[in-house]
This record gives structure tokens, sequence and C-alpha cells, in this order.
């Protein structure tokens, strides 16, 4: 099943066109990479399917068939859709439990005068919260970190912090933006094993990744950016071998090279 | 065990208990206890901008004029429209949660400072109106509070409104403790570190400041009206720019984000300036020192430098 539609996605920043009509879909289940040239557009496309930036006129962003569009990014949360950030975006101050804790608030029931008066329902809600914060880090291998201050936690952790805090919301669909970023092999060893869980819980997940060797592993499918356009999509092994691919990466030189490695 | 103790709700609310039944007990005469009053009252207010300031990390430069509404509320309220004085007070509370609704809805769509801006052009506004309506408001010259009765008991006197307001001291100091370990609380601090992030989890941001902002200027109405009733008298000075500012470096000072630490705030910038005036022309100067090399040296102020102290040192 389709989870995730995006249609003629584009913008422009000045006169620099950054995304040109790019279009994708992502099924239930499914790892879908986008990869490219580094200011190929990568997380520009990101942002437009986030919320952050608008899709062009002629854009269009559906999450299991509803139209989401024009919704800003923390009611397109509520439709199902999840992101993590090149660049950690942490709650540093608070403990890793709290963090994921905050994760889960979509599903807490409490309101800000329940809250301020300290009604019996904000007990039972925040227990409640904790068991299910805990749950999952517990799947992601955090449990140990729960309550440390999130400040004080390697980076390797922090990456998967981050992917538990954006599982609290029950996402349909996973945006990962360079979750193997600055990981070391062992890290990124156990992120490969922790994104292939996700797809098989039946999330849709979306993965902007410059580690080769971990998106050709582990993408059921793989779009290439370059310049802000589509260049190449299908299996990993397919565009591994585009003669456009190798030259966007490599260049023309490069991709001679290439073809003289590959015999 | 220690972090435990220092960390925990009730802990906060027993320590705060403890000393407000002691000062009683060891202070000479009934000066002492109407600057433990205002100190009462200030932490009140601060609390207030602890919920804004410590938790959402949204700063207010016009705090004063809630305070403002609040007290001439008090005072105008029985005065020209002949409304109960205690009705007053709880109008002037609910007016102060309403401006700041308005106030607050257009600014906190947008990103960064403009909701310390728009809370400085705020309070102005409102010292300035105070000044100049002197038909309602009695101009500069300030205005007489009508005593308040509770039932047929008239509240007057030190100790009376010693408890007074150290009741509602411990009610706002219990409220902002509920706030902090809450969902909502747990929002507010988690835009603070990264709205970005908050958002991306679906945190409706721009919604859990103005509730932040709302409350905090509600605090400062009822410390504003506990104020003018307890005086008896009000000049427009309490919603002054000036006002507006040791508000905040009261919270800094204390440790923002700790509800301890706006109690302590306040008593450093209420009873500091009453005990150097045997200094005379150097009270100001001194003062001014003392906040510089208690920031030097508590850089996250008085209450939460303290606290990291015992915690980095429990086992």
């Amino acid at each position: 099943m389709t989870i995730l539609e995006a249609e003629n996605l584009g913008i422009s920043f000045g006169g620099l066109r950054a995304v040109d009509g790019v279009s994708f879909a992502v099924a239930a289940g499914e790892v879908f990479s986008i990869i490219g040239p580094n200011g190929a557009g990568k997380t520009t496309l990101f942002n437009l399917v986030t919320g952050i930036y608008r899709a062009g006129r002629n854009g269009r962003i559906r999450i299991a068939g509803e139209d989401v569009t024009s919704l800003g990014p923390h009611l397109l949360v509520r439709r199902g859709m999840a992101r993590t950030f090149q660049n950690l975006q942490i709650f540093f101050r608070m403990t890793a439990l709290e963090n994921v804790m905050v994760g889960c608030h979509l599903s807490e029931k409490t309101s800000f005068l329940a809250d301020l008066f300290g009604w019996p329902t904000v007990a039972r809600q925040n227990r409640a919260t904790r068991e299910r914060a805990l749950a999952l880090m517990e799947r992601l291998g955090l449990a140990q970190y729960a309550r440390a201050e999130a400040g004080s936690l390697p980076y390797g952790v922090l990456k998967r912090l981050e992917i538990a805090r954006a599982l609290a919301t029950e996402p349909k669909v996973l945006l990962l933006d360079e979750p193997a970023a600055g990981c070391n092999a062992v890290e990124t060893e156990v992120l490969d094993r922790l994104i292939a869980d996700i797809a098989k819980s039946g999330v849709a997940v979306v993965l902007i990744e410059h580690d080769m060797k971990l998106v050709m592993k582990i993408s059921d499918r793989v779009l290439v950016l370059t310049h802000g356009r589509r260049l190449a999509e299908g299996a990993p092994a397919v565009v591994r071998n585009d003669a456009g691919v190798i030259s966007a990466y490599l260049g023309d030189a490069g991709a001679t090279e290439a073809n003289r490695a590959h015999g | 065990m220690l972090a435990a103790v220092v960390t925990s709700r009730l802990a906060t609310l027993l320590f705060l208990a403890l000393v407000i039944a002691v000062v009683p007990v060891l202070a000479p005469s009934s000066f002492y206890l109407r600057v433990a009053s205002l100190v009462w009252i200030f932490a009140l207010a601060a609390l207030g901008l602890t919920i804004l300031m410590g938790y959402a990390g949204q700063v207010s430069l016009g705090h004063a004029g809630f305070l403002g509404i609040g007290a001439y509320a008090v005072a105008v309220g029985p005065a020209r429209l002949g409304l109960d004085p205690l009705l007053s007070f709880f109008l002037g509370a609910a007016l102060c949660g309403l401006v700041a609704y308005a106030v607050g809805k257009p600014i906190l769509r947008l990103k960064g400072y403009y909701l310390a801006i728009a809370t400085l052009g705020f309070g102005l506004i409102v010292a300035l109106v105070l000044h100049s309506e002197a038909a309602v408001t009695g101009g500069p010259d300030g205005i007489q509070v009508a005593r308040i009765t509770l039932f047929g008991w008239r509240i007057s006197g030190a100790t009376t409104w010693y408890w007074v307001t150290a009741g509602a001291l411990m009610i706002g100091a219990a409220l902002a403790l509920n706030i902090a370990a809450s969902p909502s609380g747990r929002t507010l601090r988690a835009l603070h570190d990264s709205e970005v992030a908050a958002t991306g989890v679906g945190v409706d941001v721009a919604a859990r400041k103005l509730a932040a902002f709302v409350v905090s200027a509600v605090y400062a109405g009822v410390a504003g009206g506990l104020l003018a009733l307890m005086n008896g008298f009000i000049t427009p000075e309490t919603a002054s720019f000036m006002h507006s500012i040791e508000l905040v470096a009261m919270v800094i000072i204390g440790g923002t984000g700790s509800v301890l630490g706006a109690v302590v705030g306040s008593a450093f910038l209420t009873v500091l300036p009453q005990a150097l005036t045997i200094l005379q022309e150097y009270e100001q100067a001194v003062l001014g020192l003392l906040i510089m090399v208690f920031m030097i040296f508590l850089p996250a102020g008085i209450v939460s430098s303290l606290k990291r102290f015992v915690l980095d040192r429990a086992p």
C-alpha cells in the first residue's frame, strides 16, 4: 500500500531552482533512499515533504491517500509523518526518557489547565507516557540511558534517540536525514538493523544518506537527485550501474575510470 | 537519595513552607513582615516569568504592565465603577490573561525576539495610560485603594497580609511545579531547547508559547492586585519599565526555570536595597556591583548553581 506520495515538488531560492519537479511514492514497509552529490537538493526535498517549505503551485503531497499539501509541520505529524534531522535536534537539557516522552505528546490527553492544577489524570497520563517511552527505548537499545541528561550522551546514542522520539509519534512514514552521518562502523551497523526493523513493522522509511554501503544494503529503491532534478530511480543494483549516476558523482573522467574498474 | 530530595516537588514546597513559617518568628518588628510580604508578592510575579522564561524560553520585557493592570483593577474597580474589591481583584487577573492573549496571539506566531520587543512596547503603553488618564487612574500622584473585606472580616495589618501573600505564593509555587512535571511542561521545556524538533514531534509551538504567556500574565496580575491591596495606595511606578527589568533580573539572579530561584531572586532584589540604605548615596552602586558579582560566580543563578553543586557531589 502506498503511504507517501509526493508529486511534482519544486522550490526556488532567488534564481536557483533547488528542487525541480520531483515526484516519488513510498509504500508501507519499504525503505526508499534519496541520494545525490552535496547540494543536489536532498534536504530541501525533505523540507518540502515535511511542510517546512511550501510545495510549489503544482506540488501535491498525500499521506495514505489524504491530501496534506498545505499543512504545517506540526499538523503533518498528526497525519502520521515523522522525521529526524541532519544536525541533531535534541532537547539537550531534558533526560533521554523525557525526550521520548515529548515524542508521545500527541497521545497525551490532559489539557493545559488540568496540568496546571495537577488533576489526578495528569499523574496517570505521566505514568502511561513513561511506560510507552521506556518500552520504545528498550526496543531501540536505549533503556540504559533513560535517566541521563541528553546533553551528556554520545553522538551515536543521540542519533538513535532522535529516531526513538520520532517513532513515539507512531508514524506511518518516517523520514531520516543522514542518520549514519558521524557514526562509527559499529554504530552504523546498529542503525542498519534498526532501520530494517522499523520498515518490517510496516512503516514507510525515507532515507537520505551518504554512506553508500548502508544505502545499497538496506534500500528497496533509490532515487538519485542532481541539481534538484531526478536523475535515476530504481533498485540499488540498477542505480549503481547507471552511467548518468556515476558521472554525476565522479565526473566524466571518473565515469571512464569506473567503467575500467568494473571491467 | 539526596538527588531525589533536591529535585522533588514536595521537598521544594516543604522548604518554602518552612521558610514562610520561620520568618515571623525571627522578625523583630512588623516592618520586617511587610518587607517579607513584598518578597512573596514579587516572587509570585517572578514565578509567572519563570514559567514563561525558564520553561518556555520566551522573554517578556513588559511584565510590570500586567502588574500595573492587576494593581489598578483593585483601585479603579471599587472607586470608579463601584465594584466589590474582591471581584475587582479577580477581574484584574482575568483582564491580564485576556490582554496577554490579544498581545501574544499575533506575535507568538513569529520566531525570534519579537515577544520581548512587543511586550516592551506593551509595558510602556500601560505605564503611559496610567500616567495620563488622570481622571480614571489619578495620574502620576497615584490612587487610593479601598480596603478589602472577606465575609465581614477586614483584611489589614502586617501579620494578616504576611499570611495572605505567603498563601498566594504557596499556591503559585504549587501550580508552577505542577506544570513543570506535566505533559504541557515537557512540551514547553522541549520547545525551549529546540523549536524545530518540538514542531517535528507535533507540538503546536505557537499555541504552547501563548498558553505560557497568558498564565505568566495572570501571575503578574494577581501579584499586582495583592500589592495594591496591601499597600492601600498605588502609583504608575508599579508598571514602569525599570520594574519589568527588575522582574526579569529576579528570575535570572535566582536561577532561570527554578521555582525557589524566583523566590530567592525576589528576596535578593527586595531585601538588599532596604539593607543597603545604610550606605546612603553608594546604595545603587553597591547593589549593581553585587548583582554583577553574583552573576559572574553563579552564572546559572543562585538556586540553580547551588542545586548543580549538590547534585554533582551526590552519590
